[in-house]
């Protein structure tokens, strides 16, 4: 008898993909921003936020999509 | 008052979200195939899914922006409503009354009182919750069209409506499975989306301590200045805190408000159910680490003028709301920006998507089922649950106008919960913790609880009777009348039940098994080491709580 029970991708691993595109794009933006010099009239944008929280975002939901690629539950 | 302005990439982000949790809904819709899929998500969550879903559903945008306006306002006081107003009902939940909701196998709160007192107990608080939820939703709703019509300058009936229609789609698709998905996603959102503002906050003005320095010494403590109500911000006693938020709002929200319990019910065994209210306590303990510390952050900026920060004004009032968008207008560059806003948004959406399954179950089970067709089967009632959805969006669009003519949000949303959830609570504790409490006992204790819960609201809002004789003191706010307000129905409700009780017929004790303590058996858990136990973790839970109120006594 074969098993034809439909699997369910987990929930972190929606939550990885999310985070992935979310964070990479403001890591792009955070990055075009500091290599074209780009003005900003944020306060602390010497600290380029866009880029260390939209890679550590970046880098969290990859482990999450990566943990979880293969993982399905019933 | 001038909106923030939004670039392309942040426009990307939020469309994106939109596009993803439709998305979702389609996918989660393939798994949705009975009835217990569509109202309990199948009852295959595990701890941390149910547990983070748990936290999430209370955890909408109205939380985040009022508390770091509140906290602007009242100062350190707010955090009572995350540590004390919070972590020990979530415990006492776990540990204690979780065994008698999930071996009851019942698939609402409305489902334990018809099986512990009788049938007209059960159609009372499933009408009384019903009508809760769509008030609340609705609120949720038109507090979402405020913040993108106030702040982004969006169209107000289009960005309702956008957001109405998206919450409706996804929750019909697949229920309380795609509900508890997007919750999950919203609480990773909310800490990406704004723990970022705090630490900005911070390194901003220099350091925690620096903070703290600049704040007013009554918006610095817990509980140091609430020995005399007239000096903290929020003008209320240790008594009423300790009572009204800390026993009654507290447990009367987080024990048997069905838009969070429900999410426990949705735990694969009884294990993971009782695990649930407290993995969420740890993370709702971290929470004023973004509203707090952004409240107070903003508070301090406002009192440096060379800082350039300050809230927007409304008529000339300060809109304490906009501490939090106003940070991030602060420091967010695009991109973050986007970031920020759907953190909100997704709190709006998550916060409406819980109200509305928990309504379609009640509805669907405890009204629908019970009163209107009784021989309804699974397929149908699946059916009713979808329609009930549809439903329940449309009537939230008409209560969310309604909202909008009201005066002030968070007085009507306490009001709300003190006329419902605190007499609920003496009825639930007395109901599973004493066996002689009878039907006719839970049923008019309920009534009146409710009736005078209600009765005090009108009298103190038209001024029939002074505000100072619920709340025992000269000096009052609306917070400390709603917490003193909480604490007289909840009594009144617990006094009349055993009254009543007394003179009144019981059910036999045969039907009480498994439902109240003292007749039902402990807990069959499978042996499990220490470490995997939920007394273990809700000690620990209990001693950082203890520990915070000490290090910001």
């Amino acid at each position: 008898m074969t098993d034809n029970v439909q699997k369910m991708k987990p929930i972190w691993f929606f939550v990885g993909l999310i985070l992935l595109v979310m964070g990479a794009v403001i890591l792009a933006t955070g990055v075009y921003d500091l290599v074209r010099h780009v003005e900003s009239n944020k306060v602390l944008s010497h600290l380029h936020p866009a880029v260390w929280w939209g890679g550590m975002m970046t880098a969290f939901g990859l482990l999450f999509v990566l943990l979880n690629r293969r993982a399905e539950v019933d | 008052m001038q909106a923030i302005g939004l670039h392309f990439v942040d426009w990307f982000i939020i469309l994106f979200y939109f596009a993803f949790i439709i998305g979702l809904g389609f996918y989660l819709k393939r798994f949705t195939k009975s009835e217990e899929d569509f109202f309990l998500a199948g009852r295959k969550n595990s701890s941390w899914v149910a547990g983070l879903a748990f936290l999430s559903a209370n955890l909408g945008a109205l939380e985040l922006l009022g508390m770091t306006g509140n906290t602007f306002k009242y100062g350190m006081s707010v955090a009572h409503f995350y540590w004390i107003g919070a972590i020990p009902a979530m415990l006492f939940l776990g540990i204690f009354m979780m065994p008698f909701y999930y071996s009851a196998r019942i698939k609402s709160v409305p489902g334990y009182l018809k099986l512990r007192f009788d049938e007209k107990t059960r159609i009372l608080n499933g009408f009384s919750f019903a009508i809760m939820t769509l008030l609340v939703s609705g609120i949720n709703l038109y507090a979402m069209a405020l913040v993108l019509h106030t702040f982004l300058g969006w169209n107000w009936d289009v960005s309702m409506l956008a957001s109405a229609v998206t919450v409706a789609f996804y929750v019909t698709l697949s229920g309380l499975m795609s509900a508890i998905f997007t919750e999950i996603i919203q609480f990773f959102l909310i800490w990406f989306g704004l723990f970022l503002v705090s630490i900005l906050g911070i390194v901003d003005v220099g350091s925690f301590g620096d903070i703290m320095k600049r704040v007013p010494e009554a918006f610095s403590h817990l509980w140091r200045n609430t020995g005399d109500p007239s000096a903290n911000g929020m003008l209320v006693s240790w008594g009423g805190i300790v009572l009204g938020l800390g026993f009654v709002l507290s447990f009367g929200y987080w024990t048997t408000d069905f838009l969070v319990v429900q999410r426990a019910f949705s735990a694969k065994n009884l294990r993971s159910a009782r695990m649930t209210p407290i993995i969420a306590s740890f993370f709702k303990m971290a929470v004023p680490f973004i509203v707090i510390v952004a409240g107070l952050a903003a508070l301090a900026l406002s009192n440096d003028p060379r800082s350039g920060f300050s809230l927007m004004t409304d008529g000339g009032k300060l809109n304490y709301d906009s501490a939090l968008p106003m940070l991030i207008a602060r420091y967010f560059p695009r991109g973050l920006v986007g970031l920020g806003i759907t953190a909100l948004l997704a709190g709006f959406m998550a916060g409406q998507a819980g109200n509305i399954s928990a309504f379609n179950t009640v509805w669907t089970y405890d009204i629908y089922q019970s009163i209107i067709n009784k021989k309804a089967s699974p397929k149908h009632l699946l059916r009713m649950g979808r329609a009930a959805t549809i439903v329940a969006v449309v009537l939230s669009v008409g209560t969310a106008y309604w909202a909008k003519s009201m005066p002030t949000i968070m007085d009507y949303m306490q009001a709300i919960f003190s006329w419902v959830n605190a007499p609920l609570f003496a009825t639930m504790l007395l109901g599973m913790f004493v066996k002689w409490i009878t039907p006719n006992g839970a049923f008019w204790g309920l009534i009146a609880g409710m009736g005078s819960s209600f009765t005090m609201y009108l009298a103190v809002k038209f001024q029939w009777i002074s505000v100072s004789f619920l709340t025992l003191s000269r000096t009052a706010s609306d917070m400390a009348s709603n917490f003193w307000r909480a604490w007289w129905a909840w009594l009144i409700t617990f006094v009349v039940t055993i009254v009543i009780s007394l003179f009144t017929k019981k059910k036999p004790q045969a039907e009480l098994v498994g439902l109240v303590k003292g007749l039902t058996a402990g807990a069959a858990l499978e042996p499990v080491p220490l470490f995997k136990r939920p007394a273990f973790y809700a000690v620990l839970s209990l001693i950082i709580f203890v520990l915070l109120n000490v290090i910001f006594w």
